[in-house]
């Protein structure tokens, strides 16, 4: 028995066995010096093992009395986690090289966020969700600060841990009404005590427990930290928490949604439709005034997960496909805007300033065209892959009942579209100013040019991405 | 040929690829191998989309050369033209190559200014040859991209708001409208358009937050369709965005402008709003009719006082638009033959007309009526041309423009008597400001120093203008050259709609749901 539930967690462990060798074997032999090489060996694991999880079949499995599932829903997810997280750790290498900041911890805690990640989108119990949530948020409160000598960095680890934390204490104690009142920590037993009427106190757990989610997928009104940690963290970490945990959250979310509470779905859909409106309307409206691409892209982050949230919102099994394409998506096209944030520079110094982007086109035509594809993907002008999420999400929104929300959605957009539009006049129509230095990182370049491609020629079929969430969302909601 | 509208709409793509991956540098002679290379392609362009036209079965109403695939989440790739759009499909192959000739003098960037009016004309053409609701708003939508930046990158000095402006305007206008197709897949279960315009939309007035929609679903699915058209178009009052936009984009831009983009609007009425909302269209219909009836009279006022030509060009062009929305409105055989040649013999003449103005602005740099006067002196050739399609532009008769809006009048005037009035008032004062203009600029004695030494129009020049005047009096001297090929479809769907209005009874349906 317990041999089948150890086979069912094994990519797991494998990845926890790794970053405990990984630490172990660094700590006692070369420290820093192998920190390059472990970046690497670490994000070609997260690569096998998403192709392994792939590949899996498509079974369900549960492990541990029902605690932990292994289904088609929590696969998609950790294909997602563990490609856009390989993908940060190659873009991140040459950039904290150069600034002394690549420490060998740096891979081991991204390996240890993923694991928490994996555990999230797989819970099946109260516990088990606590447990990826915690181990997730832990590693990246530290990697928030791994500038260490910088007040920035360290402020903005210190803001996401003590917002985190109260977060974390919002979502416990939801935890322990749905507990108290249900009966049970696991979810299907959750579901079972609200079949025939559902308790008040239950509802207040809901609640609760969505306060907490909110707060992780970063949307209004639990949205501070997010422009504060965007920009104090390092870029390459900022990409990270803009991609990978943003799904898991996302993921987690819609697991507990439906599976703890798939019988008082128009409870929730209230809410969630809530954050949805604030967050699309808030992120596109704040934006506006952001000078600072890091924070912009904080705020055009809270917009993307409240449509993220507007397909999670119909509450049905198309809404739940629409929110993983528009994960994907997003995911994509958030790998090859932050590769294009990481290669700004001036005499080797980061810069921010979507001011210095000042006629950019005239000097690198074919990067300025690859972030005008993903700008406007952003925006989601068609025919670029960014319209897709937003049709999908539409969509599933009208078809959930939402019709004022998929209006309220498309206002946020067109309003949205503005500060992604400056950026383009400043690249195209701007004036001339002193150049960015010239980057030459072939892999920065290269997940630019791969993520705008995808973003047009992703028209044609989407990347066959559209039957395997549908095959997703079918494992959730069924 | 099975797939001639899929070949006829990515040729260009296929053009812009080429310039984009094999042309290099920005010397003098990389530059004119761009302009070549454009040149050839949208040429090829239009010889393939003359094979469309000669195949073309005027007998029938059906859509022709439809192709169709597979494509994402149950929406499919179904290109296929009718006689209401195969002519647009040719008047943008024609209009391009000349289009891209206007533009020859152009030394900024010229590689990408190809690529964009390459990659422009593929979208455009799409628009026009899509069957798929989805793949339309895609062609639809997509053709913002490059026009934002063709305003832009080349515009005049006040660019940058006239490119936003029209980015947002048209944006806030289409996302309705992508709502409102949204929620006809819900309801149809379909985004195929022939199988959309044979479902029947509910109808039934219902009371929404406590204001009785007479009309129902059609009517809400109408407005969303009426916003994007309405700004496209352009109806007044959202018209604000398109003199900036002329005004401050380049002369091949204010070309394509004028003579395509605008027509995406009429069109989207014509393939959208009356067959799919016939109900809608009956509600709101008079509401048109009045719109267009003001934005004939009104802006032909505004008109008459502008300084800048390509403004006083642009309000005008805002004049003729309401011509076609009221020939549309008017759900007869007349009114919507008018209509669709007015919008043809618009692309023509005031296509002319913005490479009239940039005939002269490309040797003073200034587009103010007020720094020209006496031109005829020292450019005849000129004179001749401008006065032709001036004269045009007025409707005079045994030119295109002639043909449209008596036909729009005639279709008006069997529906409502005091639209026609109005409206007809138009043709005086449009008479009155385009002679004006083009008194003050080509006649007269020439007395400003700085135009002593202008010369006339070059070889090229007139080698553009020659097939638009050829086109201004073929067709307003042989109009059955198009409603021969758009009468079948034409008369289709006058059928079908005022079908459908008659078997809808507002009185009983008000009646009912006031119960």
């Amino acid at each position: 028995m317990i041999g089948t539930d150890l086979q069912i967690i094994l990519p797991e462990i494998v990845l926890s066995v790794f970053a405990m060798v990984a630490l172990l074997g660094a700590v006692y032999t070369t420290k820093d010096k192998a920190a390059g090489l472990l970046v690497w060996g670490t994000a070609g694991i997260f690569v096998i093992v998403g192709l392994w999880i792939g590949t899996t079949g498509d079974e369900t499995r549960e492990a541990f009395a029902g605690s932990f599932v292994d289904d088609g829903f929590a696969r998609f997810a950790k294909v997602l986690i563990l490609f856009s997280a390989a993908a940060i750790l190659l873009m991140s290498q040459e950039y904290l090289a150069r600034r002394d900041l690549l420490r060998f911890e740096y891979p081991v805690l991204v390996t240890l966020a993923v694991v928490g990640m994996m555990v999230m989108v797989s819970a099946g119990d109260l516990i088990a969700l606590y447990m990826g949530l915690e181990l997730q948020s832990l590693a990246l409160y530290v990697v928030a600060s791994l500038r260490r000598d910088s007040v920035k960095s360290t402020e903005a680890g210190l803001k996401y841990f003590v917002l985190g934390a109260l977060s974390s204490g919002l979502l416990l104690y939801g935890a322990s009404l749905t507990y108290g009142y249900a009966g049970s920590t696991l979810f299907s037993d959750i579901v079972a005590s609200s079949v025939d009427g559902v308790s008040l106190g239950l509802l207040f757990g809901l609640v609760f427990l969505c306060a907490g989610f909110a707060f992780k997928v970063s949307a209004a009104p639990f949205h501070m930290w997010t422009p504060d940690v965007y920009e104090g963290a390092p870029t390459p970490i900022t990409a990270f928490f803009a991609t990978a945990p943003k799904v898991a959250a996302m993921a987690l979310f819609g697991r507990v949604m439906f599976d703890a509470f798939g019988v008082v779905v128009a409870d929730w859909q209230q809410i969630v439709a809530f954050l949805s409106v604030v967050s699309m309307f808030l992120g596109s409206i704040a934006a506006i005034g952001q000078r600072n691409i890091k924070r912009l892209m904080a705020y055009s982050s809270i917009t993307h997960m409240g449509f993220a949230l507007m397909g999670l919102a119909a509450g049905t099994v198309l809404g739940v496909q629409a929110m993983l394409i528009y994960m994907a998506i997003y995911v994509v096209m958030n790998l090859g805007t932050f590769a294009f944030i990481l290669s700004m520079e001036k005499d080797g110094m980061p810069v921010t300033d979507i001011d210095a982007l000042q006629m950019y086109s005239a000097r690198e035509p074919l990067k300025a065209l690859a972030m005008l594809i993903l700008l406007f993907s952003l925006a989601g002008v068609p025919p670029l892959v960014g319209f897709f999420g937003k049709l999908y999400v539409l969509r599933a929104a009208y078809d959930g009942g939402l019709a004022w929300l998929a209006v309220a959605g498309v206002v946020a957009s067109v309003i949205g579209a503005f500060y992604y539009l400056r950026i383009v006049y400043f690249m195209y129509f701007g004036e001339e100013r002193e150049p960015l230095d010239r980057n030459g990182s072939p892999v920065l370049w290269g997940v630019l040019m791969v993520s705008a491609a995808i973003m047009v020629f992703g028209v044609i079929n989407l990347f066959g991405v559209e039957p395997l969430a549908a095959a997703a969302a079918d494992t959730l909601v069924n | 040929m099975d797939n001639l509208l899929s070949l006829t709409t990515f040729f260009p793509l296929l053009g812009a690829a080429i310039l984009a991956l094999f042309l290099r540098g920005d010397d003098a002679a990389a530059q004119k191998n761009a302009k070549w290379v454009a040149l050839a392609t949208t040429v090829t362009t239009f010889v393939i989309s003359l094979f469309i036209l000669f195949d073309f079965d005027r007998g029938t109403a059906d859509f022709q050369f439809v192709e169709q695939r597979e494509w994402i989440g149950g929406m499919t790739y179904k290109m296929g033209v009718d006689g209401i759009s195969v002519l647009f499909v040719m008047l943008t192959t024609f209009l391009m190559p000349l289009v891209i000739a206007a533009c020859w003098d152009v030394t900024h960037r010229v590689k990408e200014y190809m690529i964009a009016f390459l990659v422009l004309e593929t979208l455009m053409l799409g628009v026009f040859c899509a069957l798929d609701l989805v793949l339309f708003y895609l062609f639809f939508e997509a053709g913002l991209i490059p026009m934002f930046l063709i305003i832009g990158i080349w515009g005049g000095a006040n660019r940058i708001y006239a490119s936003f402006k029209f980015f947002l305007y048209t944006f806030l206008g289409s996302v309705l409208m992508l709502v409102a197709m949204v929620a006809m897949y819900a309801q149809a279960g379909t985004t195929d358009i022939p199988a959309l315009m044979n479902f029947e939309f509910g109808s039934e007035s219902f009371s929404l937050l406590g204001i009785q929609i007479v009309g129902g679903v059609q009517t809400l699915l109408w407005l969303a369709f009426f916003a994007s058209f309405a700004v496209k178009m352009p109806m007044w009052p959202v018209h604000t965005w398109l003199p900036d936009a002329h005004v401050q984009a380049p002369t091949a831009g204010s070309v394509v402008l004028a003579a395509i983009l605008l027509k995406m609007g009429g069109y989207g009425f014509l393939r959208f709003s009356l067959p799919m909302f016939p109900v809608g269209s009956e509600v709101m219909g008079p509401l048109v009719l009045w719109m267009s009836a003001i934005a004939i009279v009104y802006t032909s006022l505004v008109a008459l006082v502008q300084e800048d030509m390509k403004k006083l060009i642009a309000y005008s062009s805002v004049a003729h638009m309401g011509y076609v929305t009221m020939g549309i409105f008017a759900v007869n055989q007349q009114g919507i033959d008018g209509a669709i040649f007015q919008m043809l013999s618009h692309g023509f003449i005031s296509g002319a007309l913005f490479l009239c103005v940039g005939v002269i602005y490309d040797r003073m740099h200034t587009r103010d009526i007020d720094a020209y006067g006496g031109l005829v002196n020292r450019m005849p050739a000129y004179a001749l041309i401008f006065m032709l399609f001036t004269m045009a532009n007025v409707g005079l008769p045994g030119t295109s423009g002639f043909i449209g809006e008596f036909l729009t009048l005639m279709g008006i005037f069997q529906v409502n008597t005091w639209v026609a009035l109005v409206a007809t008032s138009g043709v005086i004062l449009s008479a009155a400001y385009a002679l004006w203009l083009y008194r003050r600029v080509v006649m007269g004695d020439l007395i400003k120093e700085s135009l002593k030494s202008i010369t006339d129009m070059t070889r090229r020049e007139k080698w553009i203008f020659a097939p638009l005047v050829a086109m201004t009096l073929l067709l307003g001297v042989a109009p059955w050259l198009v409603t021969d090929i758009i009468g079948a479809s034409v008369e289709n769907l006058v059928t079908d709609v005022t079908t459908a209005q008659a078997n809808w009874d507002p009185a009983t349906r008000v009646a009912e749901a006031a119960e």
